[in-house]
């Protein structure tokens, strides 16, 4: 009987891993470049991590895969990770107080109950937290280092869009709506939903309006948050931090040559985020996101101090991947019984010359084998170029290294010239 | 669209407190189903209505999963159990049709008056880790977090979540008929979470695909008095009244059983020379008074006892090693430990087919293929789990149940673990038994932790002491 893979769990093939691989490497040679080190934290975490008051929405918290442990009759429920940053914050305050800048990053599973089936229920996601450091000039590495790394897997054109939590929070709370209301407006905001906007009915309508203004505006230069300094900041002074620092960014950006758009409905997001909000779009998707999440670590019990990260979404980057230049692959046709040795000692060979070595037991197909190295008859070695044909006998592993090695560069020669 | 007398409908009905106005609503409907009357016990009760309508009668909170899972066409329970299984399970397997009119009740959460935290903001603000007792685990999880609560955890209950307030628990999640009825009984509503009480469901597959139109219109067109029902709450909360014990963190908690254990209890006390006021005959209250210093006693179902002794809410407890045994399946390395065995309310826990199931033995069993899955019904979750696991009845599935669980087989499970006295229940409902996994009678549990602490350790022993003479009392009988 088939007993089937488990609802809304994905396998990871082959030619997935090698996708996955590359993201994971690429990813983490960026960041140990920029000062970053990895961190690891347990897929299980206690619940009240996540419920701490403005970490994670209701709405999220619903879908996390809470339960008992083994030794959970006390109630204290444990979760699978549902969230990457705040697990770091956590590892942070119990760790890594004494630094005053803290660069992490990780390549982590996350969990979430997903019921339409279109999405995995484990995802996982390539982070990097700068806990600590000037503000402004933190959230511009970052995205340097997500857009850098984008780049290294191949991806052209991505876009990065900003929005800021602490405009749109300090937007909401000028709207005069009931408690419940505001945390359930900004929940919708950063789950993806902007038209929850277009609802808004509180006392103010005034600042309704503005707030559609914001919401219908985008921008790419200085000169559109200067903009919304003057239509906004005049009527509500609150807005004027968040301009302000969201004017910084803008500059910092302009200046090293990163284009952007402002882009409000982009705010997707977490409930933990005050300040700037970012997202990097390619092909229509969202590949990655981050924020400023400066009140985070005091509410996991670490000390006040200012942080940032963002995420990049492996499982969405993947599709994009194109394939991979392959390592060229040969076929060993071993001599059994007293010619193993040699064999093996060929296939060693082979494989430090940077060769993948394949023993033949029994394969049909030969597709995908650039040589095969026939070593059955006991009578030296057979070395046949699977494209042209060529079969050639040599006496020794030696010589068949030196045929394979210029063959190697004459192609490439001519891939270069081409 | 499946029509015609061919078809089977099934329909789950309720038992116990709707049980008297559901048989009235169906009179009323034009369909008297027979045996189906307040405090009648058959689980089959027959109805000629016509060809193919079939009738079973569950506890109300298996009847919202019976519908959800397809078992059943139709279902008649409160809201409050679809909601507990919705919440949770995000599916729209189940169509609430019709608010039938009766057993109207309310689910709020509830915290104790007095000194304690007694407004949603003040519980809010808590630095300290809110209990939450319930019936309602699901709800109570989702209520928590949709309130935002900063650090909190759920103690699921079979029942008397109001007794737990205030000295062990801050908030209880539970159904009564007003606010100003909770407030009388000593308690302050923080937040009304649903209203509602009996309804019609049915599985939306059936909706779509079968004729149910004849049920459906005799349904609706019926109408009954709500003559309210009895309240469960009232009883588990009585006794609010009264002084709450003096905060003395020596004084060594003891909870006693409710339901059919509670009157070997007395006479096992008896035999010691202890007496226990409020907790014998005549009115119950959930903290009766005992005659040892020291020891302060609560009234609690026997099944949640385990957890709350492991959880240090209470020292000690009188319950049943079958749920000592399911406790200890889930959480292996609990500090609750056997103290003494009491000796009354024997019974053997049991492996249970119907009669033609094919097969006699657990030997048997094991090697019968079941597709897709062999279900395993029980009350005891965890001990059923742990059995199906050791013996490899692979693949099997576990369906939890809350009592009436001779009702599941054959039709809606293919083992039960049940506990059983004599037999005769098992042989009256057509069943055979396939293997016993251990003989349970009343003990005295404890929680090995609190046992060691030096301020209680000598009005624990005295208290177990004493309570081994009345063993000794029995056996001299």
């Amino acid at each position: 009987m088939k007993v089937p893979r488990c609802r809304g769990t994905r396998d990871l093939l082959p030619q997935d891993m090698e996708k996955f691989r590359r993201i994971d490497k690429g990813f983490r040679e960026c960041c140990l470049g920029w000062g970053y080190r990895e961190i690891k934290t347990p897929v299980l975490e206690y619940l009240h991590l996540f419920t701490s008051a403005g970490t994670l929405s209701p709405d999220m918290l619903g879908r996390v895969y809470s339960f008992l442990d083994w030794d959970g009759w006390s109630g204290e429920r444990v979760v699978l990770r549902p969230d990457g940053t705040i697990p770091a914050a956590r590892l942070y305050a119990e760790n890594l107080q004494s630094l005053a800048v803290a660069r992490l990053c990780y390549v982590e599973n996350m969990f979430a109950f997903e019921g339409t089936g279109r999405e995995s229920r484990e995802r996982w996601q390539c982070g990097a937290e700068l806990i600590g450091g000037h503000k402004p000039e933190g959230d511009v590495e970052l995205i340097s280092l997500a857009l850098e790394a984008l780049s290294k897997f191949g991806l052209k054109s991505v876009e990065l869009r900003l929005a800021h939590a602490g405009l749109l929070k300090a937007f909401l709370q000028g709207l005069g709506l009931r408690g419940e209301e505001e945390a359930d407006m900004l929940d919708r905001i950063f789950s993806g939903d902007a038209d929850v906007i277009e609802e808004v009915k509180g006392g103010n309508p005034e600042l309704e309006k503005q707030l559609r203004l914001l919401f219908g505006l985008k921008g790419d230069s200085l000169g559109f948050v200067e903009n919304l300094r003057n239509l906004f900041t005049v009527s509500n002074p609150a807005l004027e931090s968040s301009l302000s620092e969201l004017a910084r960014i803008a500059d910092l950006l302009t200046n090293i040559g990163c284009s952007y758009q402002i882009d409000f409905t982009s705010g997707k997001g977490f409930e933990y985020y005050t300040g700037i909000i970012f997202g990097f779009y390619s092909s229509g998707r969202r590949l990655g996101g981050g924020g400023r999440y400066d009140e985070l670590i005091p509410l996991v019990g670490g000390k006040d101090i200012c942080a940032s990260g963002f995420a990049l979404y492996v499982d969405e980057i993947m599709d994009l991947l194109g394939k991979p230049s392959e390592r060229e692959k040969v076929l060993v046709k071993a001599k059994d019984a007293e010619g193993l040795k040699d064999s093996f000692e060929m296939a060693r060979l082979l494989r430090e010359e940077g060769f993948i070595a394949e023993f033949d037991l029994g394969q049909k197909k030969t597709a995908g084998f650039r040589w095969i190295v026939d070593m059955r008859s006991g009578k030296g070695i057979e070395l046949i170029e699977r494209s042209s044909g060529k079969k050639q006998r040599k006496s020794s592993p030696a010589e068949v290294l030196a045929v394979m090695r210029r063959r190697v560069s004459e192609s490439q020669r001519r891939k270069r010239s081409k | 669209m499946k029509r015609g007398d061919g078809v089977q409908i099934k329909l789950a009905l309720p038992k116990g407190a709707l049980q008297g106005q559901t048989s009235a609503l169906l009179e009323e409907a034009g369909f008297s189903i027979g045996d189906y009357k307040e405090g009648s016990r058959s689980y089959r009760p027959g109805c000629e209505l016509f060809p193919g309508f079939f009738t079973k009668v569950f506890h109300e909170k298996d009847i919202a999963i019976q519908v959800a899972i397809g078992n059943y066409d139709l279902g008649i329970c409160r809201l409050d159990w679809v909601e507990e299984l919705l919440v949770k399970y995000h599916s729209d397997a189940v169509v609430k049709v019709q608010a039938l009119g009766y057993g109207k009740r309310n689910l709020y959460a509830v915290a104790a008056g007095g000194s304690g935290a007694d407004s949603l903001q003040a519980l809010k603000s808590s630095e300290e880790s809110l209990r939450i007792v319930s019936e309602y685990p699901n709800i109570a999880e989702s209520f928590a977090l949709a309130k935002r609560l900063r650090r909190f955890r759920i103690f699921p209950v079979w029942g008397a979540a109001g007794a737990y307030l205030p000295e062990h628990a801050e908030i209880a999640i539970m159904t009564g008929t007003s606010s100003d009825r909770l407030r009388e009984q000593g308690m302050v509503p923080v937040a009304t979470i649903l209203g509602g009480g009996a309804y019609l469901v049915a599985n939306r597959n059936s909706l779509e695909s079968k004729d149910l139109s004849r049920l459906l219109s005799a349904l609706s067109g019926a109408e009954v008095v709500d003559t309210g029902v009895e309240e469960e709450v009232a009883g588990a909360a009585a006794g609010w009244e009264e002084e709450l014990p003096a905060a003395d963190k020596n004084v060594v908690c003891l909870a006693l059983p409710d339901g059919h254990q509670q009157r070997h209890t007395v006479d096992f006390f008896k035999g010691a020379g202890i007496e226990i006021s409020g907790y014998g005959s005549g009115k119950l209250t959930s903290r009766p008074r005992i005659d040892l210093d020291g020891v302060a006693v609560k009234v609690i179902r026997p099944q949640d006892m385990p957890l709350q002794v492991a959880n240090g809410n209470f020292d000690l407890a009188v319950t049943g090693r079958d749920w000592l045994q399911d406790h200890r399946f889930c959480f292996p390395s609990s500090p609750v430990e056997e103290v003494l065995d009491l000796g009354f309310g024997r019974v053997r826990i049991v492996a249970v087919v119907s009669r033609d199931f094919p097969a006699s033995s657990i030997d048997e069993l094991k090697r019968l293929k079941r597709e897709p899955a062999l279900r395993v019904a029980s009350e005891y979750v965890n001990v059923a789990d742990k059995y199906a696991r050791d013996n490899h009845l692979a693949p099997y599935k576990i369906i939890p149940t809350w009592g009436a669980t001779e009702a599941f087989l054959p039709e809606d499970a293919d083992v039960l673990i049940e506990n059983t006295e004599t037999g005769a229940t098992i042989s009256k409902h057509k069943l055979k038994i396939v293997d016993t996994l251990f003989e349970s009678s009343a003990c005295l549990i404890g929680n090995a932790l609190a046992m060691r602490r030096r301020d209680k350790r000598s009005r624990i022993s005295r208290l177990i002491e004493t309570m081994r003479g009345g063993i000794d009392a029995r056996a001299a009988c």
